[in-house]
């Protein structure tokens, strides 16, 4: 469909024309299969059930879906670019802005890939620290994805309960940052704080209802006749398309690939916990569903473990050139004042090199590339975000089945939107 | 990661395309021609290395070439990952797409997004590519917003009065 010349519209319009949908129409009619006139569904950027401002443009014939377009950007605050302009330890908080339900990963990828220019040491109890946030904030983005797609689904009462447990997990980031999202909690070297007294236990009280939690969504979810017809047998893609369009993460396990960079390249002494990696069958969407839900109990173990074998010890590194000092310090120390104002008006310099930082978000392969011109600022920071090569998925998993498996599928495929468009 | 010996002998097999081997904090990276980018990834996807987990644009201003386009390969049975990694300069910043499936060289479908993403914040164009157009900058942007010398802020913002001086305007 080549947009008609037409020297009244404007520039942008004529550009927002030269969209080219498929050539499927014209496949179409030359297999004789084009029984229906097909239609062109503007869904979203607003749409509730994209989950953020997603924007696909859908061709259907009837109510089969021939063709997908996701069109994203509209949300893209150019964090990449502001990074460029900050201290390292000033990108921290912006980059934790980019999927914003998985804050703790986006800052780990960025962290773990500085660190590794540094080659700075992380102490034993900041590795646990940051494992047990890490996989509070793994449950805590299952939960939002759980509660939502079950809304996408019909099943309005679903979003409640995974909104209380996510409440509880949200207090607990208040407990030991101060911040309920966002919380700047990893640091170069470590952890801001260590966790304060009561956390633990609070923690603790979490790790014993949760289970019990995620047994009941599946009292309601797994026997009810309308989520497994929804479900069950819609749009499988298998393992070997998957890779090819670089999908990972749960979708990817859901289609039998027990692919995980926990157990594949430990970091952060992933290493020294127990745990299983549930992978589905068919790859269709009630496995990508059991998949996240199977993985809430593994991550409770991994915290539980955590937890218990914390080891004592420092929560950030020695080194006064990378980590601030101790404020206690600050009164009586010449020393600890110098490095302190420099760490916080210029920042620490970072050895020149190039570094990329993958670790298992909660939707895949989070990855970080940080590129350091020896300066206290980076050069360039990329961040492989899941969702944003996920979605690419999205048409292959969709092609021909109908539009309300669309919808399932999109709330399955669990994309978000700050960290696609970045 | 091969290491450092591993690395070279994978710079010496794939011949004259590999410009420079970089063993840096335990990371490979293969420095290669721009001209070889299909050859070069086709040899390493033989070798094992058939998942690309990225592409990284990178503008090394003031250094010259400045544009990098970097992959990055993943070999999920050994476990094991490799860079490759070109310059451009910014005068021809034309690359040939490793997305579409050539006779007897499947591409890699997976670099659709992150090659649209590399042309829209650098201007590398890639040649072959599917559908070459922005897709996180709005489609009459102007500049390639990630280059080094592309300034930061000054933005102008589309009110209700100013709408009919800006480019979206009918």
């Amino acid at each position: 469909m080549t947009p008609v010349e037409n020297p009244e519209i404007s520039e942008y319009r004529r550009r927002e024309e030269s969209i080219t949908l498929s050539s499927i129409p014209e496949q179409l009619a030359e297999a004789g299969e084009l029984t229906h006139e097909l239609l062109t569904l503007n869904f979203g950027p607003h749409h509730p059930a994209t989950h953020g401002v997603l924007r696909l443009l859908v061709t259907l014939q009837g109510e089969l879906v021939r063709d997908v377009k996701p069109i994203i950007g509209y949300v893209h605050t150019g964090i990449e670019k502001t990074a460029e302009d900050k201290a390292y330890w000033k990108v921290i908080p912006v980059i934790e802005r980019m999927d914003y339900l998985a804050y703790y990963f986006n800052s780990m990828a960025f962290i773990g890939a500085v660190e590794t220019l540094l080659e700075a040491e992380v102490p034993r109890r900041a590795q646990y620290l940051r494992v047990i946030h890490l996989e509070l904030n793994r449950i805590m983005s299952h939960l939002v994805w759980l509660g939502t797609s079950a809304l996408d689904l019909g099943a309005i009462s679903m979003f409640w309960y995974c909104f209380r447990e996510r409440e509880q997990i949200l207090d607990l980031f208040e407990m030991s940052s101060g911040q309920r999202m966002h919380t700047r909690y990893f640091q170069v070297g470590g952890v801001i704080e260590d966790i304060p007294t009561g956390f633990a236990a609070k923690l603790s009280a979490f790790l014993d209802v949760m289970p019990g939690r995620v047994d009941e969504y599946g009292a309601l979810l797994n026997r009810n006749e309308i989520v497994l017809q929804r479900l069950r047998g819609t749009c499988p893609l298998d393992a070997e398309t998957l890779l090819a369009l670089g999908v990972t993460g749960p979708l990817l396990r859901a289609a039998g690939n027990p692919w995980d960079l926990r157990k594949a390249t430990p970091y952060s002494s992933y290493g020294d916990f127990d745990f299983k990696i549930p992978v589905g069958t068919v790859g269709d969407n009630y496995d990508r569903f059991a998949v996240r839900m199977a993985e809430m109990r593994e991550s409770v173990k991994i915290i539980r473990q955590a937890l218990d074998g914390l080891p004592e010890g420092p929560h950030m590194t020695s080194d006064r050139k990378i980590a601030l000092p101790p404020r206690h310090e600050l009164a009586t120390s010449m020393e600890a004042l110098i490095h302190h104002f420099k760490l916080v008006t210029e920042g620490f310099r970072v050895p020149p090199g190039e570094v990329y930082y993958p670790i298992e978000g909660p939707r895949g392969e989070l990855g970080c590339f940080v590129r350091s011109d020896g300066s206290s600022k980076p050069a360039r920071v990329h961040m492989r975000d899941s969702s944003f090569v996920n979605l690419q998925a999205t048409a292959p998993m969709v092609e021909g089945s109908y539009i309300a498996d669309m919808i399932a599928t999109l709330a399955m495929l669990d994309p978000v939107l700050g960290g696609i468009d970045r | 990661m091969p290491d450092a010996t591993g690395l070279e002998l994978i710079g010496q097999d794939l011949g004259e395309a590999v410009l420079e081997t970089v063993f840096f904090r335990n990371q490979a990276t293969l420095i290669i021609d721009p001209a070889s980018n299909r050859s070069v990834l086709a040899a390493l996807r033989a070798r094992g290395y058939s998942f690309m987990s990225s592409v990284h644009g990178v503008d090394y201003y003031p250094e010259e070439p400045r544009l990098g386009v970097i992959y990055e390969l993943l070999d999920m049975s050994r476990v094991d990952r490799i860079s490759v990694k070109l310059r451009l300069h910014t005068d021809a910043p034309q690359l040939a797409s490793v997305v579409p499936d050539l006779p007897g060289d499947r591409g890699w479908a997976t670099a659709n997004h992150q090659e649209r993403e590399v042309y829209d914040m650098f201007g590398v164009i890639f040649e072959g590519h599917p559908d070459l157009r922005r897709i996180l900058m709005p489609e009459d942007y102007e500049g390639h917003p990630q280059r080094r010398d592309f300034p930061l802020g000054g933005e102008p913002v589309i009110f209700t009065v100013t709408e009919s001086d800006s480019m979206g305007s009918t």
